[in-house]
């Protein structure tokens, strides 16, 4: 890059990592600066490959305090709550991210993100968002993509066992080998609002039906305005009700959007801890391509489903906006 | 996936983790996270710098302690109440014997290494425990299950080989870094600092052999009051120069292959430069011999820079002197270690100049000590994966949920979409000698063939085993034990010596041998035949098992032997990669619809070329499901149900 040479001391640490993706990309991590929000387990599970990784620092914002669901699937919280002193979940799980990696900063922003103004997000080069509603994800979105700097924008979640994530990179420029050659590509991404709205009837027959699954339970959430994953077994039926009507209204056949898997949805709202560590690490892998211009990143959606082991890439983009 | 019915499936169920690195540490945080209670650990090793960047349950202050009792520490923090039991042992301790496997539920391998992975799925077959095996290198890697009975064991398919090369082109016509890597570790590192005992293939011969041979052997000692920069000197004239020479006037050799140079340290280093050579005060000020180095004393910081020839031949000379000055004491038992910051530099820097000689590109000493220590490619995202897919399996194994296990790839590419993608566990491969037992075919020369050669060559390299019992009919002609009276001892010792067909009972054409592991709990029969000649390059053992197909890995190389006539050993220099992903053979029933070259890019480019280049195979089927197709002699597309 720019003949900076990494530390010994980096060398040494770094070392079986830098053999699989070269100094240059570590160079790169070690100046990048993530944000995440909404500490639970498959964020925890994306804080640790990004530390491990090397970045220059990592923000993190929940100011919840700790519950026995909060930290369920979270290693980064012991399970004693005598020592939690009043701590929020970031600040429990920022004290443990720290000695993963001396060489990265990592430290602890509160307040109320959907509050964030575009000024705050200006400071990143990655934003990560997870437990919230879809409003505060549309809204994170759209000020990093009013921001003149180039954000990766991200949006995870887990639900019984599976696992979505969001990508959005805006314009994009990555180089990838082929036969031995570096070529320059580039792809073009939509928002997350542009994303979810474009009718279902428009993508490719074969759509994973975790991908209306989950824009059920979302808008049921939204409708009923919830807190994210805050659902039960008596929510079903008005669940199931919803789902009808979204089909109806996007004219999809609803065995596209099978009750069993929302049943599974809904029953099982915490998330399964190896789900959140192959997510976790979809994840992080992800980010060190965005972050490295490194390897065709994936658009714009990631799902994985323990049930049956796939974990599948979409493309959710309405035509007209093209790549 | 309901939490009740997961949690129930929990409950008293005992587990083995066999490996607490880089999938280790992952998966023993899933396990924890996921509501097993208890857990057993084996791992011999302990932590070190280069783990930390991925195996987070440790820090800097656990370096040097055991990987296995630090990770139960961490992992406690968060889930105090579980049962974890952690040995700092070797999987293959007698310890570990059938007995103890029998206590488990299910096995889950987190290992490096094909030697270990092949011991533990003896002893899961032999136990009858079921087994979820994994591997990683870089962003790929992959979650097989394997339950006698069911499915497929670990050694149903043919594993590669560790790769090996031809005598000839390590020794006289390098084509690649790598060549050059092995002749520097292997046969000069070896010659200079290590056992003086050990058959050694340095010299170049001239055809003429009598002439040369007797005297280049004394080449390498010091002489009497000869100075340290004369000797490294004389040592670097020979092996870089002469030895060239030597190689050049074998003329048919170089008739459609570029000559290489030879070079002379003094065309290299004008003399001033020797003496400046070496500040060897930088290193005075520290006793830890870990830390003597070439570099630090000339003044070199960056491993990634590419040393021009002359700073890698005053590397090689300080490196050469600073052996004999300062670790003396260990040359003669010294063994190539990836660890050894002054071997690795050696190497480093004799592999460059070789290579200067026959025109490859040169590399630097980070680049070579990854290729000279066979380090593994590994980042903690993969390994977070792949332990996350091995505790899904493992959940289905304690469910008994048969029809729903899966073996998964992780790919660096989507192929048809998927970056996980599962496909269906294949059924057991019936001529599979571990969990089939059919009898294996030995080709070799029982005229001329000890019983030694039969025990390294194929008893302990090719089959695995470790505590062999060898028997012709009722007759026991060799077996491993404590508990041997010294008469057997003696009686077996004289046996490894004698040649096969001259043994008290003799092993001769046409007849079976049985070969057993007593602690692996596997038999194992081979049907004898006598074969006069080998092929010295391609058949390097002299002698040729089958039965079991093995894909060969000697390099493909139309060398004839040459220059080689002096060679004191049969054996090819080995190269052994650590970590292990499998590739899928290919099979002649293709019904591809989509690039499935993509995946199998994906596996090769992992191996840096340097593994089999197998395609990966998808079938699709008629309910969307993936398939891999393999060598349609030993299954074709067969389903468990
Ligand atoms: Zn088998």
């Amino acid at each position: 890059m720019d003949g900076e040479v990494l530390t010994e001391q980096e060398t040494a640490l770094y070392d079986r990592q830098i053999r699989v993706w070269g100094v240059d990309t570590q160079r790169r991590l070690s100046k990048a600066h993530i944000l995440v929000c909404g500490m639970k387990g498959t964020v925890a599970e994306f804080c640790k490959n990004i530390v491990l990784a090397g970045v220059s620092s990592l923000t993190l914002v929940d100011d919840r305090v700790a519950t026995e669901e909060a930290i369920s699937a979270n290693f980064l919280i012991p399970p004693d709550e005598n020592a939690y002193g009043g701590k929020t979940l970031a600040e429990l799980c920022c004290d443990s991210l720290k000695d993963f990696n001396p060489m990265v900063r990592v430290s602890v922003e509160k307040g109320d993100v959907s509050s964030f103004g575009g000024d705050f997000f200006d400071k990143y080069d990655v934003v990560v968002a997870s437990c919230c509603s879809l409003a505060t994800k549309k809204s994170i979105n759209e000020k990093c993509r009013k921001l003149s700097k180039h954000i990766a924008f991200y949006t995870v979640d887990c639900r019984d066992s599976c696992g979505e994530i969001f990508v959005d990179l805006q314009h994009h420029r990555y180089s990838k080998k082929k036969l031995d050659e570096n070529i320059e590509c580039q792809l073009q991404y939509p928002s997350i609002e542009e994303a979810i709205s474009v009718p279902w009837r428009a993508l490719p027959r074969k759509v994973t039906k975790l991908y209306f699954a989950m824009r059920v339970m979302e808008r049921f959430e939204e409708v009923e305005k919830r807190n994210p994953g805050d659902v039960s077994s008596a929510d079903l039926p008005g669940i199931l009700k919803l789902k009808k009507e979204l089909c109806e209204a996007n004219s999809l056949n609803e065995s596209h959007v099978p009750d069993k898997l929302l049943e599974r949805l809904v029953m099982c709202t915490r998330e399964f801890p190896p789900v959140c560590a192959i997510i976790g690490g979809i994840l992080g892998q992800e980010v060190i391509k965005a972050i490295s211009g490194k390897g065709e990143p994936l658009k714009n959606f990631f799902f994985f489903d323990a049930m049956d082991g796939k974990g599948i890439i979409e493309d959710i983009s309405s035509p007209d906006s093209g790549s | 996936m309901a939490s009740q019915q997961q949690f129930s499936a929990l409950k008293g169920k005992k587990v083995l983790m066999v490996g607490a690195g880089g999938i280790g540490c992952e998966l023993l945080k899933t396990l924890a996270l996921s509501g097993f209670q208890d857990i057993h650990i084996i791992d011999m090793d302990t932590i070190e710098v280069s783990n930390l960047n991925r195996q987070f349950l440790f820090r800097q202050s656990h370096v040097g302690q055991s990987k296995a009792k630090v990770a139960r520490e961490a992992v406690l923090k968060f889930r105090p109440h579980i049962k974890i039991t952690p040995y700092h042992a070797n999987v293959k301790d007698p310890d570990f014997n059938v007995d103890f496997f029998k206590q488990f539920n299910v096995v889950l391998n987190g290992l490096d290494n094909l030697d270990a992975r092949r011991h533990v799925n003896r002893l899961c077959l032999a136990a009858e425990v079921p087994l979820v095996e994994s591997g990683t290198t870089g962003f790929l890697g992959q979650v097989t299950v394997h339950v006698k009975g069911r499915t497929e064991c670990y050694e149903c398919q043919p594993k590669p080989a560790p790769k090996t090369y031809p005598v000839c082109t390590i020794t006289s016509t390098p084509s690649k870094f790598v060549h050059c890597i092995v002749w520097a570790k292997d046969l000069l590192f070896a010659k200079l600092f290590g056992d003086k005992n050990q058959e050694n293939d340095l010299n170049v011969h001239s055809s003429d052999v009598a002439s040369s041979s007797e005297k280049a052997e004394y080449v390498f000692e010091r002489r009497k009051d000869e100075d340290i920069d004369q000797y490294g000197r004389r040592i670097y004239d020979h092996v870089f120069g002469y030895n060239i020479e030597v190689a050049l006037s074998n003329e048919e050799t170089w008739k459609n292959r570029t000559r290489p140079k030879p070079i002379y340290s003094s065309d290299v280093l004008p003399n001033g430069l020797v003496q400046q050579n070496g500040n060897l005060d930088k290193n005075c000020a520290t006793d830890d011999l870990s830390s003597v180095s070439a570099m630090a004393s000339l003044g070199m910081k960056n491993p990634q820079d590419i040393w021009s020839l002359m700073e890698n031949s005053r590397i090689f000379l300080e490196a050469f002197k600073l052996f004999f000055m300062k670790r003396e004491k260990e040359i003669g038992n010294l063994t190539f270690d990836k660890d050894d910051q002054l071997a690795v530099e050696f190497v480093t820097a004799a592999a460059n100049i070789r290579a200067s000689s026959f025109d490859i590109p040169l590399k630097s000493l980070f680049e070579a000590k990854g290729i000279a220590g066979n380090i593994v490619h590994a980042v903690a995202t993969t390994n977070a994966i792949i332990a996350g897919l091995i505790v899904t399996e493992a959940i289905k194994v304690l469910q008994s949920d048969t029809k729903n296990y899966r073996m998964t790839y992780c790919l660096e590419h989507p192929t048809r979409k998927m970056l996980l993608m599962p496909v269906e566990p294949f059924e057991a491969n019936k001529s599979c000698y571990v969990c089939s037992e059919t009898p294996l075919k030995l080709e070799i020369n029982t005229r001329r063939a000890k019983l030694r050669d039969f025990v390294e060559k194929i008893v302990k390299a090719k089959l695995g085993m470790y505590f062999p019992l060898i028997m012709h009919g009722s007759a026991l002609l060799y077996e491993v034990g404590d508990d041997l009276d010294e008469d057997m001892v003696a009686n077996y010792a004289a046996n490894l010596e004698k040649v096969l067909s001259e043994l008290p009972s003799p092993i001769t054409s046409g007849i079976t041998v049985t070969v057993e592991d007593m602690k692996q709990e596997l038999t194992c029969n081979i049907n004898i035949k006598h074969r006069e000649e080998f092929d010295e390059e391609k058949e390097p053992d002299g002698m040729l098992l089958s039965g079991w197909t093995r894909a060969s890995s000697v390099e493909k190389d139309d060398n004839k032997p040459i220059g080689n006539g002096g060679s004191t050993s049969n054996a090819s220099v080995e190269v052994e990669k650590n970590d292990e992903i499998r590739t899928v053979p290919s099979g002649k029933k293709r019904k591809v619809r989509e690039v499935p070259m993509a995946a199998a890019q994906d596996f090769s480019n992992a191996a840096d070329g340097t593994r089999n280049h197998n395609e990966l195979e998808v079938i699709v089927d008629e309910d969307d499901f993936l398939m891999l197709g393999q060598d349609p002699g030993i299954n074709k597309k067969k389903r468990l149900q």
